[in-house]
């Protein structure tokens, strides 16, 4: 006989109860001292799919040239090979069709991992994603749940043509019912993948594709998981906060080096790396301490996920502050092509600036 | 009857790819199929042709070795695709419009656009994106299918303004059917009955897709019937049966006959023999020997034989042209390299007027540069 307690109990492995779904392979990364493997953080995506496919039979990856080819940047790389072409597909071209085909798979009771090949060419999956992926639990009052997940490298820095280089965060940060994660390192990119995969909501996985192979870090071999909703905190300072997240984490990191040896300031870096949910503890606690802050992006300027970051200071921090938050950011217009993108993105120069008018106002 | 049934032409003798039943005019020996037509091109139309094909050629060429040395950011080869797409743009007037995607080089020049300026946003100058005000053509289309219902609306927007001497061609590969928007494109054309031919280069791939992956029916061409317009199938390597097809879908697009509608759904069997980009590597999804049958049918030989036979063309004027080909492309690359731009174009054109926060961005920016100079940007901080 079934009771109203069976139902809160954890079902365990059972895929098709996807709200006990949420295991999470908890291993304290810090302390971690088993057998690691050296991995940029494409490969750290690429492990954490086959580790995911591995473990759960309901899970498949579908999306534009992911089979066969292995994905354009090699983020499924034989993957194929290992899974068959029933667990890792190969579409027709269509982002709509695709997104919203994961969402019937996933009410169907399978984990769809979509890949959109380039964030800037998911646009036509924008209905499927805000009014149905992000919908669905509440238009059918928790009746209807998606676990599905949406890659997406975005970013410039590559210089690539036009359309391959947006960074449209913002835009589904906004939307209710979606999460959205984005990795700046292999560890996390792995870790984030494996937590989106077991999520019972829609994730969002933004990849920095400047970063899949700038460097390489030793990541644990085993599952385990990188909890949605938590910030990392990359070096630990008393002068300043710097928020950041994905590609612009690597220059906040040189230039707060830079800045603790050439001008004695102690930065803070904190890597949002989830960016819906945010960290609200981590961003208020890390102003309290140091009273100052800047926030770095790729993204225009305007309505950025750093204007939430500003206002969510405002409200948790605003009597620790010493000065205006100072925001480095895209500008208001589109990303050029190669031979303009220094000047665009965030770079070092730009991100001394921020940090430094937020030290010294 | 249908319009392309006055085109005289005969199937293939090699039952060899593309299908028996595309349009074909000349064999791969260049010699007219058996009964055949000529088109209505002059000799010396005939050798524009043929000159634009070289060039197509060695624009090709160049522009995949200047990737290679790092001259210019990704290419998207178009080799043994040249023939259809300088016999479709020869096959518009100059009234007509042309809606490009980012393989289509060759029908962008030969609608007037320069080599220089595709090199330019090629070796990431955005000046390269500026189209001439005489050349009646859309900065190129990058994402899969969206130009499909824009050109249709082009097309619709001068029949709404009584401009009925103009008609739009749509540029499309074989992914793009698998989209919405060319679905919705097609529908809408014919629902509006407006003047537009609709040209699928189904070049066989999709990156890694093959056709037969793309899509359960057998062609594209089919899809036309869903729509209500006519379709048409053509040999995409016959560069004369393609003008012939293409001429025939202008024609009717602007001067239908009672009863016809204007839309026309060409697919131009083609095949990519090069990589989908300079950023793709083809051998990791087919074989090296796929597509060897198509070797044999490259558009430039093919129409360079029969110029031959038919003594258009000789030994020295084929020498005459290659050399105006390669200083032409000199020319383009030299000054294309040679292009100076500024950071502050950045904020041009967002607009027809900046707004206040662009004009902040600017001068912050400017203060910078005076303060730090142009090579602290490149400093990216890795």
């Amino acid at each position: 006989m079934s009771t109203a307690a069976d139902g809160l109990e954890s079902a365990g492995d059972d895929a098709v109860d996807q709200e006990s779904d949420v295991a999470t392979d908890t291993i304290d990364l810090d302390a971690y001292d088993g057998p690691t493997e050296s991995l940029s953080l494409v490969e750290g995506v690429r492990d954490g799919l086959e580790l995911e496919l591995a473990r759960d039979d309901s899970v498949v990856v579908l999306g534009e040239d992911v089979g066969t080819n292995g994905g354009v940047f090699r983020a499924t790389e034989h993957l194929q090979d290992e899974f068959g072409p029933n667990r890792v597909i190969d579409t027709p071209l269509a982002e709509s069709a695709i997104v919203g085909s994961s969402i019937g798979l996933a009410l169907s009771g399978m984990r769809p991992v979509a890949e959109m090949q380039f964030m800037g060419f998911a646009s036509p999956a924008y209905d499927q994603l805000v009014s149905h992926a992000a919908a669905m639990r509440s238009r059918s009052h928790g009746q209807f749940t998606l676990p599905m997940v949406v890659r997406m490298p975005y970013g410039g820095g590559i210089a690539a043509p036009e359309h391959h280089s947006e960074s449209r965060e913002a835009a589904l940060v906004h939307e209710p019912g979606l999460k959205v994660v984005t990795p700046s390192t292999p560890t996390d990119a792995k870790g984030l993948i494996a937590a989106a995969v077991r999520d019972p909501d829609p994730v969002i996985v933004l990849e920095p594709k400047r970063l899949y192979r700038a460097f390489r870090e030793d990541v644990p071999e085993e599952p385990y998981t990188v909890p949605i909703g938590e910030a990392s905190v990359r070096r630990e300072g008393e002068d300043v906060s710097l928020f950041t997240w994905g590609a612009s984490t690597q220059p906040a990191l040189a230039v707060a080096e830079d800045l603790a040896a050439e001008n004695g300031i102690d930065v803070e870096v904190v890597d949002l790396r989830s960016l819906s949910p945010l960290d609200i503890d981590t961003i208020a606690e890390s102003v309290q301490k140091t009273g100052r802050a800047a926030v770095v992006h790729e993204a225009p300027k305007t309505a950025g996920v750093g204007a939430e970051v500003v206002a969510t200071i405002n409200e948790e921090a605003l009597y620790y502050l010493e000065a205006p938050v100072t925001r480095v950011t895209g500008f208001d217009a589109p990303v050029p092509l190669s031979t303009l993108e220094d000047f665009y993105l965030p770079q070092a120069l730009r991100i001394r600036e921020g940090v430094l008018e937020a030290v010294e106002a | 009857m249908s319009t392309y049934d006055e085109i005289e032409s005969t199937q293939s003798p090699e039952p060899t790819s593309p299908p028996e039943d595309a349009v074909q005019i000349l064999d791969t020996d260049g010699s007219l199929l058996p009964g055949a037509k000529r088109p209505d091109l002059t000799d010396e139309e005939l050798l524009e042709m043929y000159e634009e094909l070289v060039l197509a050629r060695r624009f090709d060429e160049r522009a995949t070795g200047l990737q290679r040395q790092g001259r210019i950011s990704t290419y998207a080869p178009m080799r043994g695709q040249e023939g259809s797409q300088v016999a479709t743009s020869f096959a518009l007037d100059a009234a007509d419009w042309l809606v490009p995607t980012y393989r289509d080089h060759a029908a962008k020049h030969a609608h007037g656009r320069s080599y220089e300026s595709l090199l330019q946003h090629l070796a990431g100058y955005r000046e390269g994106y500026a189209v001439p005000d005489d050349v009646n053509a859309l900065p190129e289309y990058i994402p899969i299918g969206t130009q499909v219902p824009q050109a249709m609306g082009l097309a619709w927007g001068f029949t709404m303004q009584d401009q009925h001497d103009r008609a739009v061609l749509c540029h499309f590969g074989d992914g793009a059917t698998s989209t919405g928007d060319f679905h919705e494109g097609l529908n809408f054309a014919a629902v509006y009955d407006v003047p537009s031919i609709f040209v699928c280069n189904n070049n066989q791939w999709a990156i890694s897709m093959p056709f037969e992956s793309q899509t359960a029916t057998e062609t594209i061409v089919e899809k036309a019937d869903a729509y209500g317009v006519e379709g048409v199938r053509v040999d995409g390597t016959d560069p004369l049966a393609v003008y012939a097809v293409t001429r025939a879908a202008v024609q009717k697009a602007k001067h239908p006959a009672e009863g016809e509608r204007r839309p026309t759904l060409i697919e131009s069997c083609q095949y990519r023999l090069g990589a989908h980009s300079t950023a793709d590597d083809p051998s990791a999804y087919r074989d090296e020997d796929d597509g060897e049958d198509w070797e044999d049918r490259d558009p430039v030989e093919r129409l360079e034989r029969y110029l031959y036979r038919e003594e258009i063309l000789d030994d020295d004027l084929a020498d005459e042209i290659a050399d105006r080909v390669e200083d032409c492309l000199a020319t383009a690359i030299e000054r294309a390299e040679a292009t100076e731009t500024d950071p502050g174009r950045m904020f041009e054109h967002v607009y027809e007027e900046p707004t206040d926060r662009l004009r902040e961005q600017l001068a912050d920016l400017d203060g910078l540069r005076e303060r730090h100079g142009d090579e602290a940007f490149e400093e990216v901080g890795e």
